[in-house]
């Protein structure tokens, strides 16, 4: 059997086992995210949203989709990959992969894939959440697919991070917390920047997240406050740079070799 | 003509593996975060088709050793090659070679016996039907496929200790490290699974095993190497290094008191307290003999016991040599 055969089965065997593992545990994998997404449009969508007026042309309720859905893609591929791989440090089953002949980018692929198939599930639960309250038709289905695609391998892949450089339970809901949801708020999930005064504006634009959410509103609506191309070159860079800084500590074994 | 080295050899021509060992350890040394040294130069060959004790008190280096071996603990210098393949350079042909089997349990607690089985043959990159296979052949010869869907938790000890040696065998490899495995497994478990490992060593899979119970080693394996604060201070055959257990002490529990030590050729006696008398025998000695001339002089035993772990034994039996050793080269 090649050497490609193989690497293509143990990538299947790790995807497999981690969206086996988000699937069992649904109750606290996926529905959280539906049931949050369901209130925000219940209350910004329909109770508030009609006080706030068109936002960007858009209907309060039509201009919040996007962000929220992507919300959700971020929250649950950061939370499955970093909860997942920080287990298998933690009770150090990550052991059956070190000492297999698995190279170190097919388990981080099988993981950023199992982070991106629950991003999936959760994203494509919370559209269809969406439709029941909006009636927005997704205006670029490839766009939406590309910059879904790309915002969730980009946080799956700072989730493996995170989970590399955690040493307790703790250390893995800090990040999301204390960055990733701030970031996420301002990144232009409620609001358009037009809003803001210029010097806002301008902090907000070194937020990468507002680039994702921009993008991803172009896919489902046609309306962005960010150029596409800009949007999409940012985000390439970093997944770029943070593959890069993951093989680096894999291959230095950091926090999972003595 | 000039001999090139022999290409790794397989199970089937064993007729070639004495020139490529199964292990070839040089120079190993790990020093820890935090400075401590814990390998100090480990040399170490382990010929094809061996069964290979490595043994050592507590803390002198086993599991470091066998973690740097199998890619879990990074060296800090020195060379591992395993079947010919060097760690550094091909360690994917190294870790195919190798299967592991832990000293501390590490498996996911919440999978079924057959999924953990299944998952590691498939990170070895075994399609999923000839895994089913493998997985199906390697419980069966440990007696676990009746128990196949139990979550590992659910398992007694001795249950995960040979799931593990399950998991290590799912790829076939050709050198099987064990790190403790009847580490609190009793005793019949512990006979069933030296009886799995013996037979797994004459179909031609090489061992290496560490244990705290000499018997094990001493039941099981051919050659062995003692370890000791972070080097090897033995490497001999196993009868070799029996016969450097140079005595043996013994706790005789007896019937009525005595007053003072008996005094016997060849065994030296001291009191613990009334109805208890400890007996050192040496090598050239026996049992039989001790209770020969005890009954000679009218004293009867209830019982007796060995007072010390053999294996505990011998290693004080080596500390001491080597201060002993170290008293002359001062003077
Ligand atoms: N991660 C670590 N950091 C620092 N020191 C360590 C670490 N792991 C092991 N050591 C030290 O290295 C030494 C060797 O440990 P090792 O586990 O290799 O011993 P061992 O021979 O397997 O012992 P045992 O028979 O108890 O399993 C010990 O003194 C131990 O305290
Ligand atoms: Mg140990």
């Amino acid at each position: 059997m090649s050497r490609w055969q193989r690497y293509r089965v143990t990538l299947t065997t790790i995807l497999v086992k981690e969206v086996l593992r988000f699937s069992r545990i649904w109750v606290q994998t996926v529905l959280p995210s539906v049931i949050t997404t369901a209130l925000y449009f219940v209350i910004f969508g329909r109770l508030i949203g009609e006080r706030i007026g068109p936002m960007d042309g858009y209907p309060y309720l039509d201009f919040i989709v996007p962000g929220l859905v992507l919300m959700a893609v971020i929250t649950n591929t950061y939370a499955n990959v970093v909860s997942s791989f920080y287990s298998s440090k933690f009770s150090r089953f990550i052991e059956e992969m070190l000492v297999s002949p698995a190279p170190n980018w097919v388990i981080l692929a099988g993981y950023v894939a199992g982070g991106v198939a629950r991003g999936l599930l959760v994203g494509v639960a919370v559209i269809t959440v969406a439709m029941l309250f909006t009636d927005i038709r997704i205006h670029s289905v490839g766009i939406t697919l590309v910059v879904f695609l790309l915002t969730a391998v980009l946080f799956a892949l700072a989730g493996f991070i995170n989970a590399i450089f955690a040493n307790s339970f703790d250390d893995i809901s800090i990040v999301p917390t204390f960055i990733l949801t701030p970031l996420t708020y301002l990144g232009g999930v409620f609001y358009s920047i037009d809003l803001l005064p210029p010097f806002w504006q301008s902090v907000s634009l070194a937020n990468p997240i507002l680039y994702m959410i921009n993008a991803f509103r172009y896919g489902l609506l046609g309306v962005s406050d960010i150029p596409l191309g800009v949007a999409f070159a940012i985000v390439m860079v970093f997944i770029v740079g943070l593959t890069l800084v993951c093989l680096h500590l894999l291959r230095r074994g950091v926090g999972i070799k003595t | 003509m000039p001999v090139t080295s022999a290409p790794p050899s397989t199970h089937a021509d064993g007729a070639r593996s004495s020139r490529v060992p199964a292990l070839a350890v040089r120079g190993l040394t790990k020093t820890y975060r935090g400075g401590f040294q814990a390998l100090k130069g480990v040399d170490l060959t382990v010929e094809e088709g061996d069964f290979f004790a490595l043994l050592g008190p507590n803390g002198a280096g086993k599991s470091t050793l066998i973690g740097i071996v199998t890619s879990l603990v990074n060296k800090s210098a020195g060379t591992v090659e395993v079947f010919g393949h060097d760690l550094d350079r091909d360690p994917e042909a190294v870790k195919t070679c190798l299967g592991l089997v832990p000293q501390e349990y590490n498996f996911n607690l919440f999978l079924p016996v057959l999924e953990v089985v299944l998952n590691q043959a498939g990170y070895y990159g075994i399609p999923r039907r000839e895994a089913m296979r493998r997985a199906e052949r390697s419980l069966r010869q440990l007696d676990l496929w009746g128990r196949r869907h139990t979550e590992m938790r659910r398992l007694s000890g001795g249950l995960k200790r040979r799931t593990m040696i399950a998991r290590a065998l799912v790829h076939e490899p050709r050198l099987l490290i064990l790190d403790e495995p009847t580490a609190g497994v009793d005793i019949e478990i512990r006979r069933s699974m030296w009886e799995f490992l013996r037979r797994l060593n004459r179909e031609g899979t090489t061992i290496i095993l560490t244990t705290h119970y000499l018997e094990e080693a001493e039941s099981l394996c051919r050659d062995v190497a003692i370890i000791n604060r972070g080097e090897i201070t033995e490497r001999v055959e196993m009868g070799e290094m029996l016969a450097r257990l140079r005595t043996e002490t013994f706790v005789l529990n007896l019937k009525g008191r005595i007053a003072e030590l008996p005094q016997l050729d060849g065994f030296v006696f001291q009191h613990l307290d009334d109805g208890t008398l400890e007996v050192e025998i040496t090598r050239d000695h026996t049992i039989n003999g001790l209770f020969e001339a005890l009954s000679r002089n009218g004293i009867e035993v209830l019982s007796l016991r060995n007072k010390q772990n053999r294996l505990e034994r011998l290693f004080l039996d080596m500390v001491d040599g080597r201060e002993a050793a170290a008293r002359e080269d001062a003077r």
